[in-house]
């Protein structure tokens, strides 16, 4: 492997274009492209808690809030799309005591709106909580709790709200994608597609993030946020920044989950999926940007192909890998790299302050 | 450039008064050195200046009001610190730490482009501070009194009028003290700087001027021969002094 | 009015329980900078006692006694397991002891469901745990809440004690203070560590026991039970009994009451809320900071 590093980057941006562009959609079947496609929205969530957990230290625990807030959004408008003009969604119907949607619901039926909406009210709400919290310097174990928390309590909320938000159940059975029938493979596909071209969009901007200055500023504040404060920097803000990001990542995440698996519900956002969405971070390198993306796939992908066979062995599985990843490889599998490969001699560029790879950026 | 004036400065942790009305005024252009025995309020007095203590009283720079600004706020009217151990971004290297002390002001927009090339003020602090051939190292690797250098480099970056060093030259060889020494009389001839400082040796050298604090009160001040003809200082601190810079 | 005083008992019951729970966390993250999420499932390890021990006990009232210490003691010595295998490899990365033993949760639960199955189980309550004592007016108090309340503020009391009055809770709390003085000082911080964990968990064991009295088992039991735990914690302060005992009864009565007003999940919801602007309000902050070095 003989690239320079600064053709590294585009050249795995190249590959990873070429993986899911053409080989995947020709190699696997539509059932396992479109399981390949709820992956990538996972992938999607981990990017956010890279950048959140990874590179700004703040353990999210709850990224399920942000998911379900851009997922329901998207939702909301799919089952009104599907219900047709001046209708309520099926579960309305049939669990509501009346005829009339709730005065939320309405803005729903715009399109423009709902794509609006999966956007904002994610990073709205994080930067509401994040103002909060930071500011008051809640951090490390606090922010992780609280974060499940508030998590936790939306779970509940919509378990709680079975006629308005469908409940336990969520949002099911969604037909119809801005007019295209998802039944048909060839639909599924352009989702499939859409979510790729996503995932691929933020990485690079995320990438851009990690060499910029702000991201070095953020591993600053990640290993001394006093240093940074006596610095003349506000913290706060420069987590905020992170955070409220990655929760828009999030939101995005759960929106484009919707067509893929056709459903929304408590049960894909509330406390243990938000735990899941760490793991493959956790394992392939929280700070790595390849690190989180190929972490989230491939544990998504082994809990689908193992669980199918050993439903109850996958769970011990994930624990043990669980333990084993964070206990003793901290910088996950990225971290491996530089056993595998040959460092680059780090006087290579004197003159131009280089950045190294992001695997060598993992922390101790 | 600013004056910093303390007046009736006090602050108090749970009740028990560790800074008691100090009333102290460090022109600009000062090498000032404050000493005086363990637990005499030092550290707590650059903590009340630069907003980490909760104090009382009066503390001005230039126009500026300090008490109950946050600390990125007083950061931001131009006076830094260091600490005791230095404290440098470990996984960041030479380079990138200073750059992030040139930054405070920077824009959204700079600040989410890379870096092509290093300011100015950064390269010049890597002259001045002699880490230049380190630049691309990770701080985390560096030798303890590099550090120290590099957080002085910092605060040169930052750009502060008024910089307040805790115990700059502790752990160093002599060597390194000697160059540090002469790394803040360079750098002072801009800035004003108050230092924290056990070795009275180091003192002797360097020091413009000197403030003795005693259980948080000024006890004495003036030159370094001045503080030690005072009588009242023979008596509370010329006594220690040789225990005092062994533990330095 | 009758309805809002029982539910306001529940609350003081819920939060007995809650403090229980969170006495064991508090202790563990006040002393090691620990955050066990496997607390959970030394709930759910004290439950499950109860229900192997009425296997081989007959009684109710007999078993819940058998079952008191012998659940304490499985809780206890699976919270040194984990302490010994895996958790003194991370004193120096508290976050990342939450993802560890989240992933040992997992584990436990899993096997929780693969000895016991995966649906709920009950156990037999004792028949005079079954009523309501009478109160004067035409208020009642039901025995298995008055119980669990007792027992709760026994386990408590007895834990008290033991810190202010036994050369370990001196210990205890000397490591909490300062553990490089206290190591210094030739107190062996790591076999203090090892029973500190040992009591949390063993509280969390008896309350598992408690628990059984008011609810079925099951093996996500814990996992329900350990964020309540965990804001007590956060909003009472580390390390603090006092702290933990005045959030654990008001949580446990706002739940209660708002449950009373709303709905379970509103209910929840509005806790949960409560907390974080308790957070914001909360003048101290929630850290100390040393100010010679930042490291």
């Amino acid at each position: 492997m003989n690239i320079s590093p600064r053709l590294r980057a585009p050249a795995g941006f190249a590959v990873a274009a070429a993986l899911l562009f053409l080989a995947a959609p020709l190699v696997l079947s539509d059932f396992r492209l479109g399981l390949l496609a709820k992956y990538l929205c996972w992938a999607i969530v981990a990017l956010g808690i890279g950048l959140a957990w990874g590179r700004g230290g703040m353990l999210t625990l709850g990224q399920g809030l942000f998911f379900g807030l851009g997922g329901y959004a998207m939702a909301m408008h799919l089952k009104l799309a599907d219900a047709g003009d001046g209708k309520l969604p099926d579960f309305m119907t049939l669990y509501g005591s009346g005829t009339e949607l709730p005065w939320w619901w309405e803005p729903f039926r715009s399109p423009v709106f709902a794509l609006a909406m999966v956007l904002v009210v994610p990073m709205a709400v994080a930067a509401v909580i994040g103002l909060a919290v930071f500011r008051r310097r809640v951090r490390g174990a606090y922010f992780a709790i609280l974060s499940q928390a508030l998590c936790a309590a939306f779970a509940i909320w919509l378990v709680g709200q079975q006629t308005s938000t469908g409940g336990t159940n969520g949002l099911t059975d969604i037909q119809g994608f801005f007019g295209y029938d998802l039944g048909d493979p060839k639909n599924q596909r352009m989702v499939y597609f859409i979510i790729a071209a996503v995932l691929l969009a933020l990485m690079i901007g995320v990438r851009q993030l990690y060499v910029s200055r702000y991201g070095e500023l953020l591993v600053a504040v990640r290993d001394s946020e006093e240093r940074v404060r006596f610095l003349g920097y506000d913290p706060a803000l420069v987590k905020l920044g992170a955070y409220v990001l990655a929760a828009g990542m999030a939101g995005i995440a759960g929106a484009l989950f919707v067509p893929a698996v056709g459903i929304m519900s408590p049960a894909l956002i509330g406390v243990v999926p938000s735990i899941e969405f760490l793991i493959g971070a956790a394992i392939g390198g929280r700070a790595s940007l390849p690190g989180v993306v190929l972490g989230a796939v491939a544990v998504a992908w082994a809990r689908s192909s193992l669980s199918e066979q050993f439903p109850s062995g996958w769970t011990y599985v994930q624990g043990l890998i669980f333990i084993v990843a964070v206990a003793f490889l901290p910088g996950g599998l990225a971290s491996l790299k530089k056993y595998v490969v040959r460092r680059p001699a780090s006087v290579e560029t004197p003159a131009q302050p280089a950045r190294k790879p992001a695997a060598e950026e993992v922390p101790a | 450039m600013s004056t910093l004036s303390l007046r009736d400065l006090s602050v108090a942790f749970d009740g028990t008064p560790v800074l008691n009305g100090v009333d102290l005024d460090v022109e600009p252009g000062d090498l000032r050195f404050l000493i005086g025995p363990n637990g005499a309020g030092k550290t707590t007095l650059v903590d009340a200046v630069t907003g980490l203590a909760p104090a009382t009283g009066r503390a001005r720079f230039g126009a500026h009001d300090l008490l109950g600004k946050s600390v990125h706020r007083i950061a931001r009217l131009g006076i830094g610190r260091t600490f005791q151990t230095a404290t440098v971004f470990e996984e960041l290297t030479v380079a990138q730490n200073l750059d992030i002390a040139a930054g405070a002001r920077r824009s959204v927009g700079t600040l989410l482009r890379r870096r092509t090339r290093l300011p100015e003020s950064v390269s010049e602090a890597l002259e001045t501070t002699g880490l230049a051939d380190v630049a691309e190292r990770k701080a985390g690797e560096l030798a303890h009194g590099q550090k120290q250098w590099l957080e002085i480099g910092m605060l040169l970056v930052q750009d502060v009028q008024l910089m307040l060093l805790d115990e700059p030259v502790a752990g160093m060889s002599h060597d390194e003290r000697q160059a540090t020494g002469e790394l803040l009389r360079r750098i002072g001839a801009e800035r004003t700087l108050v230092v924290i400082e056990h070795d009275m040796d180091f003192v002797r050298s360097f020091a413009r001027s000197v403030t003795v604090l005693h259980a948080g009160q000024v006890l004495s001040e003036g030159t370094v021969e001045q503080v030690q003809a005072d009588p009242q200082v023979q008596e509370v601190y010329l006594g220690r002094t040789t225990t005092a810079s062994q533990e330095a | 009015m009758t309805l809002l005083f029982t539910q306001s008992f529940t609350g003081v019951s819920i939060g007995a329980v809650l403090l229980l729970i969170a006495l064991g966390l508090s202790l563990t993250f006040g002393q090691m900078g620990v955050i066990n999420m496997a607390h959970g499932e030394f709930i759910m390890a004290g439950a499950y006692t109860v229900y192997v021990v009425q296997k081989g006990i007959s009684g109710a009232g007999t078993s819940l006694f058998v079952a008191l210490p012998v659940a304490f003691l499985v809780a206890g010595a699976m919270g040194v397991l984990l302490e010994w295998l895996l958790i003194r490899r991370l004193y120096a990365r508290p976050l990342d002891t939450l993802l560890v033993t989240w992933g040992v949760s997992l584990v436990l639960q899993q096997l929780a469901r693969d000895i016991f199955g995966a649906p709920n189980v009950q156990t037999a309550a004792p028949s005079w745990l079954t009523g309501a004592v009478p109160l004067p007016g035409d208020l009642a108090l039901p025995a298995s809440r008055l119980f669990i309340l007792i027992l709760a503020l026994a386990a408590i009391g007895a834990l008290a004690a033991t810190m202010r009055l036994t050369p370990l809770g001196r210990r205890i709390r000397a490591v909490v203070q300062n553990r490089d003085l206290a190591k210094v000082s030739g107190i062996p911080t790591a076999t203090v560590d090892r029973l500190t964990f040992f009591i949390g968990s063993g509280l969390a064991g008896v309350a598992g026991v408690a628990l059984t009295l008011v609810g079925p088992i099951g093996p996500a039991m814990g996992t329900n039970l350990i964020i309540d735990a965990f804001l007590v914690v956060v909003a009472g302060g580390i390390g603090r009994l006092r702290g933990a005992v005045i959030t654990a009864f008001a949580l446990g009565l706002l739940q209660a009451v708002f449950e009373y007003a709303t709905t379970v999940s509103t209910a929840k919801v509005l806790v949960l809320a409560g907390v974080v602007l308790y957070l914001q309000w909360r003048p101290q902050g929630l850290f100390t900071l040393r100010t010679r070095s930042l490291a």
